[in-house]
């Protein structure tokens, strides 16, 4: 039976990071489900707005999630940061009456944070089963030391993310085990890279680059997935560009057999 | 009668809903801080600053431009005071005086080199100006 599911796949997707979205596309129909890209999209901004008074930089959030409420409920997600910022909108919006209140006025809708928003990983996770994966993979990716990068936006803040154990999360290693390769589990997976200051300050971003790669390196890792464009730029760019740095979808994709369909 | 720190303090809180004085100067968010040493006050230090109303010096200061949004210490922070709420704020506070922007259009042809996603720029618009 095919699970339909909404799908937001934001800005980056559509130009700088097209193979995340394609080997998604292509990994979840080889696994019996389709994704309904939302047909009125917009940008979700890529920050979630911290300060309390920023009502407009939600409404692209806001408009998607009710989109998704009206189309069955389930909205998934697959960049971090589109992710990060939707499901904190959502629960804004349910848990915020202030915030909630004024964007609903100006939207002139009622939505207050019933979608479900899903990141692909917990959609794999949780509606498919890594186990039902790991049984459909046909190349497994036998040999190769892979190492998680999590970064900052899919984790926390955890009691509003919900993704995965902030400090040791999991979901990702267990991707990769799935998928047949070996998981290298190093300390700074979660933390960040800097990626916002990847352009006005690259000193910076390389300090940071560097003490997540040479770490990674130190711990075994040959290369790294992300489910993150912002991760992905910063970590090649402001790196030393030997620790090759690629999409989990575009590994799910290989070990499907559906890389080059 | 409220001199301009109290009212600066007052929008901060309002702002983030954060109570500053519910800190213990533990320090675990600044030791969690990766940018600890571009920083010329760090999370804690935010923190002490806002309750005590020093926020015009937050607001000159070039940390304000170094947080990066990680939430390291908003996960760590065992009282719940998320010290990222609080330099945002006054960010925000920065940027939407007039000529408080600090990421213009200008800048970014120069930026661009074919590999920039477009996430960069959109969340340094989003974090830099108002
Ligand atoms: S969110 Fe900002 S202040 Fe907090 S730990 Fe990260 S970089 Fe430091
Ligand atoms: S971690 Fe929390 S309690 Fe400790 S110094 Fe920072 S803000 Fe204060």
């Amino acid at each position: 039976m095919v699970m339909t599911f909404s799908y937001y796949p934001g800005c980056t997707l559509k130009t700088k990071a097209k193979e995340l979205d394609k080997y998604a596309r292509a990994s979840a129909e080889a696994l019996g489900i389709e994704l309904k890209e939302l047909e009125a999209w917009q940008c979700c901004g890529a920050c979630y707005p911290q300060s309390k008074d920023e009502i407009a930089t939600r409404l692209s959030s806001v408009r998607a999630l009710n989109d998704a409420a009206r189309e069955g409920g389930v909205l998934v997600t697959l960049c971090s940061a589109c992710h990060h910022v939707i499901t904190r909108v959502n629960r804004d919006m349910a848990l915020k009456p202030e915030i909630a209140d004024k964007a609903n006025r100006y939207l002139e809708i009622d939505y207050h944070g019933t979608t479900e928003v899903l990141h692909y990983l917990t959609m794999l996770r949780d509606r498919v089963g890594f186990d039902v994966i790991k049984s459909k993979v046909v190349n497994p990716l036998k040999g190769r030391k892979i190492g998680a990068y999590y970064g900052c936006m899919l984790l926390r803040p955890s009691k509003e993310m919900g993704f995965d154990d902030p400090e040791n999360p999991t979901i990702m290693e267990d991707f990769i085990r799935a998928i047949g390769a070996t998981p290298v589990v190093y300390q700074m997976r979660n933390e960040c890279c800097g990626g916002y200051v990847a352009m006005k300050d690259k000193a910076q971003a390389k300090k940071n680059v560097s003490r997540v790669l040479d770490n990674a390196k130190n711990c075994g890792a040959e290369e790294l997935i992300t489910a993150c464009p912002l991760c992905l730029y910063n970590l090649n760019e402001n790196g030393d560009k030997a620790m090759p740095v690629t999409y989990f979808t575009e590994l799910l994709a290989e070990a499907l057999g559906v890389k080059e369909a | 009668m409220h001199n301009n720190s109290d009212k600066q303090k007052d929008q901060v809180f309002r702002m983030t809903g954060v109570d500053t004085r519910k800190c213990m100067k533990c320090g675990k968010c600044s030791a969690s801080c990766p940018s600890f040493n571009e920083m010329q006050y760090r999370p804690h230090q935010f923190v002490d600053m806002v309750t005590k109303g020093r926020i015009e010096e937050l607001m000159a200061s070039p940390s304000i431009y170094h947080c990066l949004s990680c939430f390291a210490c908003v996960e760590r922070c065992p009282r719940g005071v998320e010290p990222a709420v609080v330099v945002e704020a006054i960010r925000n506070l920065a940027e939407r005086k007039q000529g408080g922007t600090y990421f213009s259009p200008d800048e970014v042809p120069e930026l661009i080199d074919g590999t920039v996603p477009q996430q960069a720029l959109v969340s340094a618009f989003r974090k830099y100006r108002k």
